[in-house]
């Protein structure tokens, strides 16, 4: 070996001393060599995949069990059902496409950018139809928004249901969106785009998914959208178009776009009467329940994501979101709500999008119960069970916004529980 | 706001020439008394002026000021832009951009068929309980039940009535829906499932009224139309209101929230009803949790009450290890062809690994098979017959039946359009082919 290489491998062992004796507390020495590295390794030494093998790449293999799953039983059929994001072996705020979450009414179709066809009609001076390409011709924006669906922890009303967090909050997706601002479009036909307005969005799949957008919405801050993280849509997203409408309830996000008609009143379709309407104790309903309120969930340690390192340094990992704008603050408590401490964001929250927060704690192996409480920039703070049943009883099916407790046990084990 | 300052340059050249032409003025000889209202004069006008030149300069000032807030707020923006916070708004024009191109009244008609809660937007026609009854048993009972009353976890439309207040509300159309609008306009548009659009509005009219027969609001001699829509009132029709979480929650929920010693002790009170196992193949199975409450500690500021010696088995099996997936089989383009196209049919049939009847039979093993001959399937009469005669699946018939079901084989209760193109008919064949008894 050069003589040029002696001291910086000098420099090397002592560093790695130093660190071994600082971190005795925690890490178990090694008493025999560890083969991974005494011993020459087949990737070591064989070369690997070449540069022709995979044109579009997927997860290693070993990644493999972080994937969309359902739960059959939830509904009569697959194809008009939801499955979840394994939002518990995401990290950061971005969701990859094709873990995101998918609900579909008629199942996803194909419809290619050719076939592709949007109408806008109704209260216009000149009713247009647009193809994918005019779409690309208008100036475009770049947002990062979350898409929730309304009935996200919905089974939870009835108390802890499902020991996962993939299925008690794992309908919601995190991505950053390219498109079309729908005040453009509603500009483009001469729109009356006073405020006692709607605009009513349907798709083009078999179920046609109507919902009516209150026209101040419609012209603020919804995106006539055909990327997702840069690439084209997924067909499960709603492929070449679909509208992203910002904090509020991810059925109002209409995938396969095909029309848009500006009304002088609610259509009330059966998406905003007869479903994504939430009972009251008494039994009247609320409508027109769009904005996702402020919520939050600790994804790991969560059922999925077991603590399997003992005592010592661990990272409680979570999310955070609000449909009226930022995250401002995120508080973690390990006794089930008696104290709480403020956790570190990972990114000062964006707007009506994924915010990632942090608790850097050393556990000292006690049962904890792990909660997480947020709060947005108009002060709302998530509310507890008790509270959102003490105000809707427990009929509701959609926008529960609770804080989640899990139970982690002395083994590390997480599970979903309810607390008093 | 740069403008100000040279605003103010030509009111300063006006006072200037004022005080030129009094001076000139001042040179005549007039009466000392004019002399001494000239000289008050001057001292206004000239006081005028230095006041004007300090105004000049103040507002220069201030502009000065204003544009510095300017070009600290854009610099604010622009730094928020490159940390990834806020998007600069894509820029808006007064006129248009002239993209796309007008639509056709046609076309307008062909897809802008939502109703109104008023009845804007019905068509013309009519239909009664009676041909209702018998185009719902065609078309909707195999999910919703002869009387509406549900198969499976398919939705319930007729009864439920006074429910809503009840643990588990039944929400159909005759307990719950508000406006009849929604009915005809979600039955015209979107259903049956796996065929939507293909009902008449004279089939919606009739399937409506059946629909509102059943939920005991009409008599039986009831003709639903255009006309008699108005008639009908909808049961729930006032148990709405709009979304008042604003006044009924945020004000109560958003005060500074409490830190220490919010509670005295919590204790658990229910664990998980089901635990999830994600096996490797994909999907869950949720497993009823045998654990209880009772061998867990409660909490108080102090810690766990006590730390449970052989704490209970693990709830739930950690995540899955990762497996290594099955390299996928290439197959042939025909049969992936196939399995494209028979996703119109899966709503329906299902094919392939322990497949059951659906609303459909299942399909394994249906080429060379008997019409009609699946075990346990209610077939319609039409197929009924088929199997009397001892007629058998061949590629050929199963092509000609896909083609145009409802012409074919008259009288199924296969709510499917058929397939246009020969190149699904050729691939879905070669698909179901694949799979045996």
């Amino acid at each position: 070996m050069d003589d040029i290489f002696k001291p910086s491998r000098r420099a090397f062992l002592r560093g790695s001393a130093a660190l071994a004796a600082g971190g005795v507390a925690g890490a178990a020495a090694a008493d025999t060599p560890d083969p991974l590295i005494t011993e020459l390794q087949d990737w070591a030494s064989y070369t690997g995949v070449g540069v022709d093998e995979t044109p579009y790449g997927m997860p290693i293999s070993f990644e493999s069990h972080v994937v969309r799953r359902n739960v059959e039983w939830l509904t009569a059929s697959p194809i008009s059902s939801i499955n979840f994001t394994p939002i518990h072996a995401l990290e950061g705020t971005i969701t990859p496409q094709g873990c995101a979450f998918e609900r579909h009414h008629s199942g996803a179709i194909e419809l290619s950018k050719p076939d592709y066809r949007l109408m806008i009609n109704g209260l216009v001076d000149q009713p247009l139809v647009f193809t994918y390409e005019d779409l690309e011709r208008f100036p475009r924006e770049n947002h990062v928004y979350f898409c929730e669906c309304a009935a996200n922890t919905g089974m939870e009303w009835a108390g802890a249901q499902l020991n996962g967090v993939q299925f008690t909050h794992g309908m919601i997706h995190n991505m950053e969106y390219t498109g079309v601002p729908l005040r453009a479009l509603l500009q483009e036909a001469g729109a009356d785009l006073s405020s006692d307005k709607w605009v009513y969005v349907e798709g083009a799949d078999a179920s046609s998914n109507g919902r009516s957008i209150p026209m101040d919405k419609a012209l603020d801050d919804v995106l006539v959208a055909f990327k997702a993280n840069g690439e084209a849509l997924r067909m499960e997203h709603g492929y070449p178009v679909r509208l992203v409408v910002p904090g509020w309830e991810g059925n109002m996000w209409v995938k396969w776009l095909r029309r848009i008609e500006v009304t002088d009143m609610a259509v009330e379709s059966r998406e905003e009467t007869s479903k994504y309407t939430d009972v009251l104790e008494d039994g009247t309903a609320r409508k027109w329940t769009w904005e996702m309120d402020a919520k939050s969930v600790i994804t790991s340690p969560s059922p999925q994501m077991p603590i399997t390192h003992g005592k010592g340094p661990l990272v409680v990992s979570g999310l955070a979101w609000s449909g009226h704008g930022k995250i401002t603050r995120v508080d973690v408590s390990k006794d089930g709500g008696i104290t709480w401490d403020t956790a570190r964001l990972g990114k000062q929250g964006d707007t009506k999008a994924l915010t990632r927060f942090y608790l850097d704690m050393d556990w000292d192996g006690a049962p904890m119960l792990l909660q997480s409480r947020a709060m947005d920039e108009t002060g709302y703070v998530q509310p507890t069970k008790e509270q959102l049943r003490e105000k809707r009883g427990e009929n509701s099916v959609y926008h529960n916004n609770c804080i989640q407790t899990w139970y982690v046990n002395a083994e590390g084990i997480a599970e979903n529980v309810e607390v008093s | 706001m740069s403008k100000s300052p040279n605003l103010l340059i030509p009111a300063l050249g006006g006072t200037a020439l004022v005080l030129g032409v009094a001076f000139g003025v001042m040179n005549r000889d007039y009466a000392a008394d004019k002399i001494d209202t000239l000289e008050t004069r001057v001292n206004q006008v000239s006081t005028q002026a230095s006041s004007a030149a300090e105004t000049a300069k103040a507002e220069a000032a201030r502009a000065a000021e204003l544009e510095q807030q300017v070009a600290d707020i854009q610099a604010a923006a622009a730094k928020q832009v490159a940390g990834g916070t806020l998007t600069e708004p894509a820029p808006q024009i007064d006129g248009r951009y002239g993209l796309g191109r007008a639509a056709l009244a046609e076309e307008i008609a062909a897809w802008d068929v939502d109703v109104l809660p008023d009845g804007r937007g019905l068509p013309e026609g009519s239909g009664d309980v009676w041909t209702g009854e018998e185009v719902f048993v065609d078309y909707c009972a195999s999910c919703h039940g002869d009387f509406a009353e549900g198969v499976d976890n398919w939705p319930v439309l007729a009864g439920g009535f006074d429910t809503l207040a009840d643990e588990d509300p039944v929400k159909t159309v005759g307990s719950y829906w508000p406006y009849l609008s929604t009915v005809w306009d979600y039955v015209h548009r979107s259903m049956p499932f796996g065929g939507a659009g293909t009902l008449t509005a004279d089939e919606t009219y009739a399937i409506v009224a059946y629909i509102l027969y059943s939920n005991d609001m009409v008599d039986d001699d009831f003709v639903l139309s255009n006309e008699t829509f108005k008639d009908v009132e909808m049961h729930n029709a006032g148990g709405f209101i709009v979304d008042d979480r604003a006044e009924a929650e945020y004000a109560e929920w958003s005060a500074e929230p409490c830190m220490e010693n919010c509670k005295d002790e919590v204790s658990i009170t229910m664990r998980s009803v089901f635990l999830v196992e994600t096996p490797p193949e994909g999907g869950s199975n949720s497993v009823m949790n045998p654990a209880k409450v009772d061998d867990l500690p409660s909490f108080t500021a102090a810690g766990p009450s006590f730390i449970p010696v052989a704490a209970a088995k693990p709830a739930k099996a950690p995540a899955p290890e990762a497996t290594e997936v099955a390299a996928a089989d290439d197959g042939d383009a025909l049969l992936k062809h196939g399995e494209k196209v028979f996703r119109k049919c899966s709503a329906c049939h299902a094919v392939g690994d322990g497949a059951k009847n659906k609303v459909g039979p299942q399909l394994n093993g249906v080429m060379g098979r008997t019409m009609g001959s699946v075990e346990g399937f209610g077939y319609s009469n039409v197929f009924v017959e088929a199997n009397a005669e001892g007629k058998v699946w061949t590629p050929e018939e199963m092509a000609a039946f896909l083609a145009k079901p409802k012409s074919y084989m008259k009288g199924t209760k296969m709510a499917f359009a058929g397939l246009k193109k020969d190149e699904d008919l050729d691939a879905i064949t070669a698909y179901l082919a694949s799979f045996a008894e």
